[in-house]
C-alpha cells in the first residue's frame, strides 16, 4: 500500500508511489463505479444507435436485396418459360409447314398424274379417230380405183372392138366386160 | 524496457525509476487513471475507460451507420462487414434462442458489438482494454442474468421454475438435480463475466511478461517471437471470447423463453 498521504491523493489505494499497480487493478474498488457509469453510457449509446438507425437500415438493405434476387430469379424463370414456348411454337410451325408441303406435293403429283392420264386418253382417242378416217379413205380410194379399172377396161374393150372392125353395141360390150371382171 | 512492448502504460512507465535488469509490471496496463490531470477517480471522472469506450462507440457507429449509409444493393467493403456482423449475430440468435428470441436481437447485437470492438481495440499497442476489468464484464453478465431471469418470470410466471425441475430424471433424483440446477443457474453470471475478463487480462499480462524479458539481449529474439505468437493467439481470443459471451447470452435467453427441458 502507498503510505504517504499525497500519493494516496494522487493515485488512490490501488497504485503504488512509483506509479505501478498494487495487486490486480481489476480488484480495485475505487474504480468500479467510474467504469460502471461509462459502460452503461456506452451501452445505451450503442443500443440507441443500433436499434434506431443501423439495424433497421441493414434489415431493409438485406430485405431489398432478397427481393431483388427473388424478382430477378422469377423474371429469369419467366424468360426461360417464354423461350421454351417460343421453341415449341417454332417446332410446331416447322412440323405444320412440313405436313403442308407434303400435302401440296401429293396434291400436285396427283393433279399432274390426272392431267397426264387425261392427255393420254385424249391422244389415244384422236389416234383412233384418225386411224378410222384413214381406213375409210383407203377403202374409198380402193373402191374408186376398182371403178376406174372397170371403166378403163370397158373403154379399152370398146376401142379394141372398134379397131378390129367388129360392130357391137356399147351395152353388149359392157355386159361382156362385167362378166369377165366378175369371172 | 517496457516501452518496447507497445502494451506499456506510458505514464506509469515514466515513473519507473528502477535500475537495469528485469522489471515486470504486467498489471500496470490495467490501471484506470484520469485523462486530464491527477487526482482521485470518481464516478464521473473522465478516465482512460471513458476514452476507450468512446472510441469503441465511435468505431461501432462508423461501421454500422456510416458504413451502411450508401444502402447499396451491391454492398461496398465496409457495408459488407456491417452486414456480416448483422447476419452473424442474427443467425446466432435465431438458431440458438429460436424465432421468438429474434425480438431481443438488438440487445444481443449491442453486447456483441461492444465486446468485440473493446477486445480488438485493446489489442492496439498502448490501448486500454475495457473488457479486461471485472467491473465491466460483471455489469454485462449481470445485465444478461437479471434481464433473462426477469423475462422468464414475466413470460412463464411460476412455471419458469420448471427450469430447475428436470422431469426427464427419476423422481427421487429430481430434488437433488434441482439444487444442482439452481446453483449452476446462479453461477452463470460469475463464469460468464470472469471468462471474458480473465481471458483478456491473462493474455495481455502474458504479452507484457514476455516483453519484460526483451530487456535481456540473449533472450530478446525469443521474447519478440513469443510476443508475436501471443499476439496472434490474442487476436483469436478477442473474437472467440466475444462470440462465447454472445452465444451464452443466447443460450440463457433460450432457457428463459423455453424453460421446459
Amino acid at each position: 500500500m502507498a503510505t504517504e498521504p499525497y500519493q494516496q491523493e494522487l493515485a488512490g489505494a490501488c497504485v503504488g508511489p512509483n506509479g505501478s499497480a498494487i495487486g490486480m487493478p481489476q480488484l480495485c474498488g475505487d474504480w468500479v463505479w467510474n467504469q460502471v457509469f461509462w459502460l452503461v453510457l456506452a451501452l445505451v449509446a450503442i443500443y440507441f444507435v443500433l436499434n434506431r438507425v443501423a439495424l433497421p437500415r441493414i434489415a431493409a438493405i438485406l430485405a431489398e436485396r432478397q427481393g431483388t434476387i427473388t424478382g430477378d430469379l422469377a423474371k429469369a424463370e419467366d424468360l426461360k418459360r417464354s423461350a421454351e414456348e417460343a421453341e415449341a411454337a417454332y417446332d410446331k410451325a416447322l412440323a405444320d409447314a412440313r405436313t403442308e408441303a407434303r400435302k401440296i406435293a401429293d396434291e400436285t403429283r396427283a393433279e399432274i398424274r390426272a392431267e397426264v392420264e387425261e392427255a393420254e386418253a385424249k391422244a389415244d382417242a384422236d389416234i383412233a379417230a384418225k386411224t378410222a378416217e384413214s381406213e375409210k379413205q383407203i377403202a374409198e380410194i380402193r373402191a374408186s380405183a376398182l371403178a376406174n379399172v372397170e371403166q378403163v377396161a370397158k373403154e379399152t374393150a370398146e376401142a379394141l372392138v372398134a379397131a378390129l372392125g367388129i360392130d357391137a353395141s356399147k351395152a353388149e360390150l359392157d355386159a361382156a366386160v362385167d362378166k369377165r371382171i366378175e369371172g | 524496457m517496457a516501452e518496447t512492448t507497445g502494451e506499456a502504460h506510458g505514464a506509469a512507465d515514466a515513473a519507473h525509476g528502477d535500475g537495469g535488469g528485469l522489471v515486470f509490471h504486467p498489471m500496470d496496463q490495467f490501471i484506470v487513471e484520469p485523462l486530464f490531470g491527477d487526482g482521485a477517480v470518481n464516478m464521473l471522472t473522465v478516465t482512460n475507460v471513458t476514452l476507450w469506450m468512446a472510441i469503441a462507440v465511435l468505431c461501432i457507429m462508423a461501421l454500422m451507420v456510416l458504413g451502411t449509409s450508401g444502402r447499396g444493393i451491391v454492398p461496398g467493403r465496409v457495408q459488407s462487414v456491417a452486414e456480416l456482423a448483422y447476419g452473424f449475430v442474427y443467425k446466432m440468435v435465431e438458431d440458438v434462442s429460436g424465432k421468438d428470441g429474434v425480438k431481443y436481437f438488438p440487445y444481443i447485437m449491442t453486447l456483441f458489438m461492444f465486446i468485440v470492438f473493446s477486445n480488438f481495440l485493446g489489442l492496439i499497442p498502448m490501448a486500454f482494454t475495457t473488457t479486461s476489468h471485472f467491473a465491466v464484464t460483471v455489469v454485462l453478465a449481470l445485465a444478461v442474468f437479471i434481464g433473462v431471469t426477469a423475462l422468464g418470470f414475466v413470460k412463464h410466471g411460476v412455471k419458469f421454475l420448471e427450469l430447475f425441475w428436470v422431469t426427464s430424471a427419476p423422481l427421487a433424483l429430481r430434488p437433488v438435480l434441482a439444487v444442482i440446477e439452481l446453483i449452476s443457474y446462479f453461477v452463470r453470471p460469475v463464469s460468464h463475466s470472469i471468462r471474458l475478463a480473465g481471458n483478456l487480462m491473462a493474455g495481455h499480462a502474458v504479452i507484457k511478461v514476455f516483453a519484460g524479458f526483451a530487456a535481456l539481449a540473449a533472450v530478446s529474439p525469443i521474447s519478440v517471437l513469443a510476443i508475436t505468437a501471443m499476439y496472434g493467439l490474442e487476436v483469436l481470443v478477442a473474437f472467440i471470447q466475444a462470440y462465447v459471451f454472445t452465444i451464452l447470452t443466447c443460450v440463457y435467453l433460450k432457457d428463459a423463453l423455453h424453460p421446459h427441458h
